[in-house]
């Protein structure tokens, strides 16, 4: 049967949320002849719709139903209501992203043999490794277009990469370049190159970057297989008294409450979303929400070792113009205990427009100490540190008090620094200014982590049905028909910015469903 | 910037005839506040003309651009001259300007230096009023698009193609 799909079909696969994860897992189910309803919260917003102006376009954007904080993170206090910038719209946060495609590097999957049990960490290793994912991260630098793989060119380097490579070969770092980017050098596959235009955060109007919303999204459309719900906000999972899921209640475009039976339900609402829908789902089957006998769902939330620096120089940068994250240093990526901690971090080319400098660059912050840098705004050079940081149980997501405009429990989000993580930023900003001290910096200046754009692990991958959320296939461990598709399954962060791991994760995931189906195993 | 056409009409000369010299900047007659070299001028709707004068030189205060004129922390300043924010402005700087008495002075805008001022400002930083108004500048201020070029700011590129043709990779210091 083809889409649109009767809400009482049971045969459907339902995967709620359409970005990095089930965004593409709905394209690649649906290329393999599975039926499949996707119901994504937000409305569908293409290149022609982006709008290049910060503000404008967050409100455009972004997740802004609300959410509360608590932690000792610095985004609680001066972003208290809104702990994650992420994007509420067909094709999610890949309409938002910088496009950074990095693979884990083969120690990252097994986190605790490589550093040791941290104090205070709860780490775990991955329960599949680099050899296995291999073919798979193949096939998502395939379908990303990614620069610097199949033989596809670079970028150019913009002004705001030349201050940064230069001042990392002075520094004698080796592994300098314009990175592994889901953003066209040249046209391929249907998207055009790069125009150098900025507003990558904003959803890129060339359609240059790789974004689900204008590739998988409406290829899966076109099978036929797949139909798009959008504005249709996820309530609960239902379940039988067998302990299977059965279908999902959403509330639709219109605020009215619907349901839809499915065969299989995969969650992809990113990693609050989807731990808040599991713990939502409580029943008295599952008293402490679905797929937590671990007591493991909402625990762990990374949010990648981040901050920035900025530095301003005696002349003009314009770091503004071009790709928004122009190219990266990895020398420091490896694992390197002795530099004080275990992990290693990527640095990467950032810049924001003055609004958003103006709100980021010191949040709170007042006087000529802050405005003389923002005198300095067309003299600046900016990075961005991403970096692994320890999985915490403490850290989590658990249901606040406050609840959405349908009534539904929204997600506290708790978060606090591990040492390990403090001495990795602290050593990530003093390498990071002595890039731009190296070019003759005039003042360089440490800029405190944004609201989380990366958000992981909330729903943890494991062995063993006791140390995490799913099993290798992102499948629950208490429930065969329940999948977690996007970066809550991340059994820990790596130091690599995650999309092109969670697409690669995907793929993976949709022809481990699509082989079950087949086989009669769902 | 918002003028009346009752203001426009006037010459400088008139405007200035109208107005006292408030602080060092401005002039506050009986319905509008102006630049001391008439440049500008904005008609109150519902705050006093004085509380305006104050609000404005409060904003530069907080965020001092010495290539920015008054008239964009005008700007910045003025959704607050409507009937639901009289209660909120009115108040917040009648305690600055009691604020300012405890410290020596008449009130707000008789302390003549900046630094004078901001000391004023460090001994109410922690107030609902001051922290709202601080909050409210950082788009208020800085996503007017008209200050944007004073920075150096560009905006948007889509229309005019992006950088690719247009100096993306134009420095020549390096």
């Amino acid at each position: 049967m083809a889409a649109p799909f009767d809400r009482n079909d049971d045969s459907v696969v339902v995967i709620i949320g359409t970005g990095a994860g089930g965004g593409v897992l709905a394209n690649e189910l649906a290329q393999k002849g599975v039926s499949v309803v996707a119901l994504e919260a937000g409305g569908r917003y293409l290149p022609e719709d982006y709008i290049n102006d910060e503000w404008e376009s967050f409100g455009q954007l972004a997740w802004l139903d609300p959410r509360t904080t608590s932690g000792d993170w610095r985004v609680a206090k001066d972003f208290s209501g809104l702990p994650a910038w992420i994007v509420k719209a067909v094709g999610g946060t890949t309409t938002h992203w910088a496009g950074a495609s990095i693979r884990f590097q083969p120690h990252e999957w097994k986190a605790l043999s490589t550093y040791g049990a941290v104090e205070g960490a709860n780490l775990l290793d991955w329960p599949i490794d680099a050899d296995e994912m291999a073919p798979w991260y193949d096939l998502a630098e395939k379908k990303l277009g990614v620069t610097l793989t199949n033989n596809l060119p670079g970028l150019p380097g913009n002004n705001n990469y030349k201050v940064f490579e230069a001042g990392a070969k002075k520094l004698g770092y080796t592994e300098v370049h314009t990175g592994r980017m889901a953003i066209n050098a040249v046209d391929n596959d249907d998207r055009m190159a790069c125009q150098q235009t900025g507003f990558c955060f904003q959803g890129c109007k060339w359609g240059a970057k790789w974004s689900a919303a204008y590739t998988d999204i409406p290829r899966g459309e076109a099978t036929g297989n797949l139909e798009v719900r959008e504005r249709a906000h996820v309530a609960r999972i239902l379940h039988d008294d067998s302990g299977r899921v059965t279908g999902v209640e959403y509330f639709d475009a219109d605020g009215a409450l619907q349901m839809q039976r499915a065969k299989v339900v995969c969650v992809a609402g990113n990693s609050f979303e989807s731990p808040r829908l599991l713990l939502n789902s409580a029943s008295s089957m599952f008293p402490d929400g679905l797929a937590n006998s671990s007591g493991q769902v909402g625990r762990n939330y990374m949010r990648h070792t981040t901050g920035s620096v900025y530095a301003t120089f005696e002349k003009p940068v314009r770091m503004w113009r071009g790709t928004t994250m122009a190219g990266i240093v990895q020398d420091e990526a490896r694992h390197d205990p002795s530099r004080g901690f275990v992990g290693g971090y990527e640095l990467e080319t950032l810049s924001l427009g003055l609004p958003f400098m103006a709100a980021f660059l010191d949040p709170g912050a007042w006087g000529r100490e802050f405005t003389t840098a923002l005198d300095s705004y067309e003299n600046m050079a900016g990075m961005w540190i991403v970096g692994e940081d320890m999985p915490q149980e403490s850290n989590r997501v658990t249901l606040s008090d406050t609840e959405d405009q349908f009534g539904l429990k929204v997600v506290n989000v708790n978060f606090s620094d591990h040492a390990n993580d403090i001495a990795m930023r602290n050593h990530a900003y003093k390498q990071g200014a002595a890039i731009y001290d190296a070019m003759g910096a005039t003042r360089t200046m440490p800029t405190p982590p944004y609201p989380s754009t990366h958000n992981l692990g909330t729903n943890r991958m494991s062995e063993r049905p006791e140390d995490g959320v799913v099993d290798r296939n992102g499948r629950a461990h208490d429930v065969p028909n329940l999948f977690v598709s996007d970066g809550s399954q991340f059994t820990t962060g790596a130091a690599e910015n995650p999309t092109l791991t969670i697409v690669a994760l995907a793929i993976r995931q949709a022809d481990h469903i699509a082989g079950e189906l087949s086989r009669g195993n769902l | 910037m918002q003028e009346t056409l009752s203001l426009r009409t006037l010459t400088r000369r008139q405007l200035l005839s109208r107005g006292v010299a408030a602080g060092a900047g401005f002039v506050v007659g009986a319905t509008f506040v102006a630049g001391r070299d008439a440049a500008w001028a904005t008609e109150m709707n519902a705050l006093k003309p004085d509380t305006m004068a104050t609000l404005i030189q409060m904003a530069r205060d907080i965020y001092p651009h010495d290539k920015v004129g008054d008239q964009y922390y005008a700007a910045a300043v003025k959704g607050y001259d409507v009937p639901d924010e009289v209660d909120f402005a009115e108040d917040g700087i009648e305690m600055l300007n009691a604020k300012a008495g405890e410290m020596g002075f008449g009130q707000y805008l008789d302390a003549g230096w900046e630094a004078e001022r901001v000391g004023i400002l460090r001994a109410i930083e922690d107030t609902p009023f001051f922290q709202r108004i601080r909050g409210g500048l950082v788009t208020g201020l800085y996503n007017q698009k008209a200050v944007w070029p004073i920075f150096g700011y560009e905006g948007e590129s889509y229309s005019q193609g992006g950088y690719i043709m247009r100096g993306f990779d134009d420095i020549s210091w390096i």
